[in-house]
């Protein structure tokens, strides 16, 4: 049996289909590898970074901020890496942010990547409220918390005695000397990891890990009552909002009621 | 020796300029020269003038950032110069992977791995504007820059100037895809960078010059071509190469003993017209 040619219409009709089924399978993968290769929670990026989704989207990876870190800090990631290919990120432990007061690294950015305004107090360059995350101290092989006496990186932070203050106690175990625990200050931390780089145990017991990753958040239900600027949240709050509906009954009937509904 | 100039000035001077520029880019990293700075992606020239990939910011656009003033200048400057110069220009006088799948194209020619193969490659080089489509596609609903994540050029070039990593596997893959697999295959089918270029290049002025009344009919221009379907009027009739698709590499200018390639001023409304006849003539 014969078959009839196909009609052009059908064959632009079918390989437009054709194309478009690769299109979607190769879209799938494309998509999914992205995806997979920007997922980097724990990077530290150059200061004055915008917010990591938006910083994956606006860098474009010219590395102009690695060339104008005196210091090397700055490094771009390579194939292999694991990291967001190309963008900017630094490695406290093996060079640290040394907080230049001229920020060479945030200007040059072509971009706005990095965010001169983040920076920036009435006008002028100000490294000390960058924010390229906060350090943590891991008080159980910190040597300062078993009472050996060590302010490596206190003495290492470039915002001495305000972002790691020594916190003293007494020490029960021999009777008569004082643990200086480093404490850190969260709201002041710049995140540069001149501390870590500092930390003389053999992996750093003080660390940076970036702010969402380190920080918790209470939620703005809890209002600190005794400080007179938190309680001004309160002046204006007029939104009742609630997930779960409120019982209509009155306490005592849900104190005394039968345990059914709680099984 | 001075056939061997004529023969090659154009793959010579390619090569001059694609090495300089990688040489320059290294030399601001490396030693803080500051003459071109960065990489392809963007860069600063002379300390002073930005210049930026327009397909890098135009997927930026769509993925929802934000564009700077710097980038939308150094975006203006690139897309003018490329609008002069033929817009795959960059492929066969910048970009570092044209280095690559040369050696390869002319490996596989040499060790005549065509001639093995006995079906037509099914492969269209129409591909190149579907991927492009895809990766505007694909930044818009991820909110990312989706064809800079996997770029095997920005991989090479910013692996030569800031450290390679496993950057060389990239280099291989393209080597050995267009030597094993497909003929001119990355830079000839698949690469949306050239796939963008091919567009922006359609409006240049910069275009090679056919001659009919000279042409020998000898071939030697298709044969070295890498976009061997911009040279349909070999022979045929005398007109510019007005695809955006052919890389003003010159290789046919060069090769052709006959003088009947040459670059030219492209005379706008003239041409205009010849396209127009053409597309009657189909």
């Amino acid at each position: 049996m014969k078959k009839e040619a196909l009609s052009d219409r059908r064959k632009f009709i079918l390989n437009m289909a054709r194309g478009a089924g690769l299109a979607t399978i190769s879209g799938f993968i494309w998509s999914a590898f992205v995806d997979e290769a920007t997922a980097s929670p724990l990077l530290l990026r150059p200061p004055a970074a915008i917010k990591e989704k938006d910083f994956l989207k606006t860098c474009i990876k010219c590395g102009l901020c690695a060339i104008a870190c005196p210091y090397h800090t700055l490094l771009l990631a390579k194939p292999g890496d694991n990291k967001p290919l190309g963008t900017p990120y630094f490695e406290p432990r093996e060079i640290p942010c040394y907080m230049c007061p001229d920020i060479p690294c945030v200007p040059v950015c072509p971009t706005g990547a990095l965010d001169e305004s983040s920076v920036t107090t009435d006008g002028v360059l100000d490294i000390n409220i960058a924010d390229m995350g906060v350090a943590v101290v891991d008080d159980n092989s910190c040597i300062a918390f078993w009472g050996i006496q060590c302010d490596a990186c206190y003495r290492a932070c470039p915002l001495l005695g305000e972002a790691i203050t020594i916190e003293y106690t007494k020490n029960e175990r021999t009777g008569k000397h004082a643990f200086m625990k480093p404490v850190v200050q969260p709201d002041i931390c710049t995140g540069c990891g001149m501390c870590e780089k500092a930390c003389v145990t053999e992996k750093a017991a003080i660390f940076i890990l970036p702010r969402d990753v380190a920080e918790g958040k209470a939620g703005n239900y809890y209002i600190k009552g005794w400080d007179k600027n938190d309680e001004k949240r309160l002046e204006n709050a007029n939104e009742i909002k609630t997930t779960t509906e409120i019982s209509k009954k009155s306490a005592m009937d849900s104190l005394n009621g039968s345990l059914e509904d709680l099984y | 020796m001075e056939t061997l100039w004529n023969n090659y000035r154009y793959l010579i001077l390619r090569r001059v300029t694609q090495i300089s520029i990688l040489v320059l880019y290294f030399g601001a990293n490396a030693w803080g020269w500051n003459i071109l700075m960065g990489n392809l992606s963007s860069s600063l020239f002379l300390n002073f003038i930005p210049l930026s990939d327009p397909y890098a910011a135009l997927q930026m656009l769509v993925a929802g950032a934000t564009l700077a003033v710097d980038l939308l200048v150094g975006v203006a400057i690139i897309s003018l110069f490329y609008l002069v110069f033929g817009g795959r220009a960059f492929c066969s006088w910048v970009c570092p992977i044209n280095i690559i799948t040369d050696a390869s194209s002319w490996l596989r020619s040499k060790l005549e791995i065509d001639r093995a193969i006995n079906k037509k490659q099914p492969a269209s080089r129409t591909i190149r504007y579907w991927v492009l489509a895809l990766s505007l596609i694909i930044s818009f609903f991820m909110g990312i820059t989706a064809f800079e994540f996997i770029s095997p050029i920005s991989m090479v070039h910013r692996g030569i100037v800031f450290g390679l990593g496993f950057g060389w596997a990239a280099m291989l893959m393209i080597f050995l895809f267009d030597l094993f697999v497909l003929k001119h295959g990355w830079c000839g089918h698949i690469c949306p960078l050239g796939g963008f270029y091919s567009l922006l290049g359609k409006f240049s002025l910069l275009r090679v010059h056919h001659l009919q009344e000279k042409c020998t009919l000898c071939m030697k221009c298709k044969e070295v071509c890498p976009e061997i379907q911009v040279l349909h009027m070999i022979g045929k009739e005398s007109l510019p190469v007005l695809s955006g698709e052919c890389t003003n590499c010159a290789r046919c200018i060069e090769v052709c003993d006959d003088d009947a390639l040459e670059f030219s001023i492209r005379k706008l409304a003239q041409n205009k017209q010849l396209e127009s006849n053409n597309e009657n003539n189909k």
